[in-house]
């Protein structure tokens, strides 16, 4: 069964099988198939229209689905390796382990944003950005610029305590859980981690930054939080709203999974801490 | 927002900078060239040179791609993808977690992002 560890907790052989699976990837070209999936939903995904990876309720199934497929292709090149997550209320410093040369490397360099440590430098070789929305090729971070602070763990808590999972009308503008921990509304969770981060991390093309998958993985794990919680509730909507992935609808882009499918992670993998 | 962001403060010092600039003829925004129109109150069109890069938005007929209710952005003529949001703020594709409120304040984001950089074309339809 696969466990998914705190970033901050793993060995250091734990992350050079991570690293040297995730370059596997890369150098086959199956990762940078994953980068071209989320664009097409960051751009398909309207707040008045057909919405299923952002901005609606099938956000956090979506991209447990999405994580799962990613683990998977991991587990193909190592099956040692599980996804890690990051705990950004936790480990709020550019000067974390997870930015150290023996993991993700650290932030730009000021002129032009660029990562000059770490195995996905651009020098080390093996991680071209070909993904892109610009000229580009190299991976870009500008840690703690975009917005200062990262999410507090109070914040965090201010969040898991909304009972309701999504409300109508089921977009941007919605009150309840989902929405408040996407961050389009609040205080602002998973957004403001993608700003923070910077360059790639900012853009419709943010899984070109491995870090995409450790922030989700920890916005996933939120939600079995928040699940733990608030036992009484669920996802919702239930059934019948256009546009909108219902409890027992097929997502796209796999059509042979619902939301429902979906909430139970045990199924698949455990924590390290609960 | 919880707070005022560094980049946020930066962009604002830009923008108040762009004012003093305000005599640059380039800076030519075209005001209520196309306004009153449209039912979901269309933002207005816009024309100029941001940090030497020239920045529009328009209504563009028909939509297709275009999630900005209609509205497309350009960058040295190049199609930005911008979207509106339910509540009236933009982002684009270069800048999509951070919403702004108007379209020109998302190319205004994407030129500061892009320090430089060409924009690459995406994919129509």
């Amino acid at each position: 069964m696969t466990v998914r560890k705190n970033q901050a907790a793993l060995t250091a052989d734990e992350k050079r099988r991570f690293v040297a699976a995730v370059l596997e990837l890369k150098r086959t070209g199956r990762y940078d198939t994953f980068v071209t999936t989320h664009n097409a939903f960051i751009l398909g995904d309207t707040d008045d229209g057909e919405r299923t990876g952002h901005r609606s309720p099938s956000f956090l199934p979506w991209h447990r689905r999405f994580l799962l497929e990613f683990e998977r292709a991991l587990q193909s090149v190592d099956a040692s390796v599980a996804l890690p997550y990051w705990d950004w209320s936790a480990d709020r410093s550019p000067r974390s382990s997870l930015w150290a040369p023996d993991f993700l490397g650290g932030s730009g360099r000021s002129r032009d944003g660029q990562v000059m440590d770490g195995p996905f430098a651009a020098a080390a070789g093996g991680w071209p950005i070909n993904v892109r929305v610009d000229g580009r090729t190299y991976l870009r971070r500008s840690l703690g610029t975009g917005v200062r602070e990262l999410p507090t763990r109070a914040e965090v808590e201010s969040v898991l305590a909304m009972a309701t999972y999504d409300m109508a009308p089921w977009n941007s503008a919605s009150d309840g859980f989902r929405n408040h921990l996407e961050g389009w509304r609040g205080v602002n969770l998973h957004n403001r981690v993608h700003v923070w981060v910077g360059g790639q991390m900012s853009t419709g093309v943010s899984p070109n930054d491995p870090v995409f998958w450790l922030h989700h993985a920890y916005i996933d794990k939120l939600w079995a939080r928040w699940q733990r919680r608030h036992p009484g509730s669920g996802y919702v909507p239930g059934g019948g709203t256009p546009d909108v992935v219902d409890l027992h609808e097929t997502m796209r882009p796999w059509n042979d999974t619902t939301p429902a499918d979906l909430l139970d992670h045990t199924a698949h993998y455990t924590f390290d801490v609960d | 927002m919880p707070q005022l962001s560094r980049r946020r403060a930066l962009t604002a010092a830009a923008v108040a900078v762009g004012a003093t600039l305000a005599a640059v003829p380039a800076a030519r925004a075209a005001r209520g060239a196309d306004g009153g129109h449209h039912a979901h109150g269309a933002p207005e069109a816009f024309d100029e040179v941001y940090r030497g890069r020239r920045i529009q938005g328009r209504s563009q007929g028909g939509g297709g791609h275009h999630h900005g209710g209609g509205y497309a952005v350009y960058v040295d003529g190049v199609e930005l993808h911008v979207m509106r949001n339910a509540d009236g703020s933009w982002i684009s594709v270069v800048s999509h977690y951070d919403p702004v409120a108007t379209p020109r304040a998302a190319a205004r984001a994407a030129v500061d992002e892009l320090q430089g950089a060409r924009l690459v074309p995406f994919p129509a339809g």
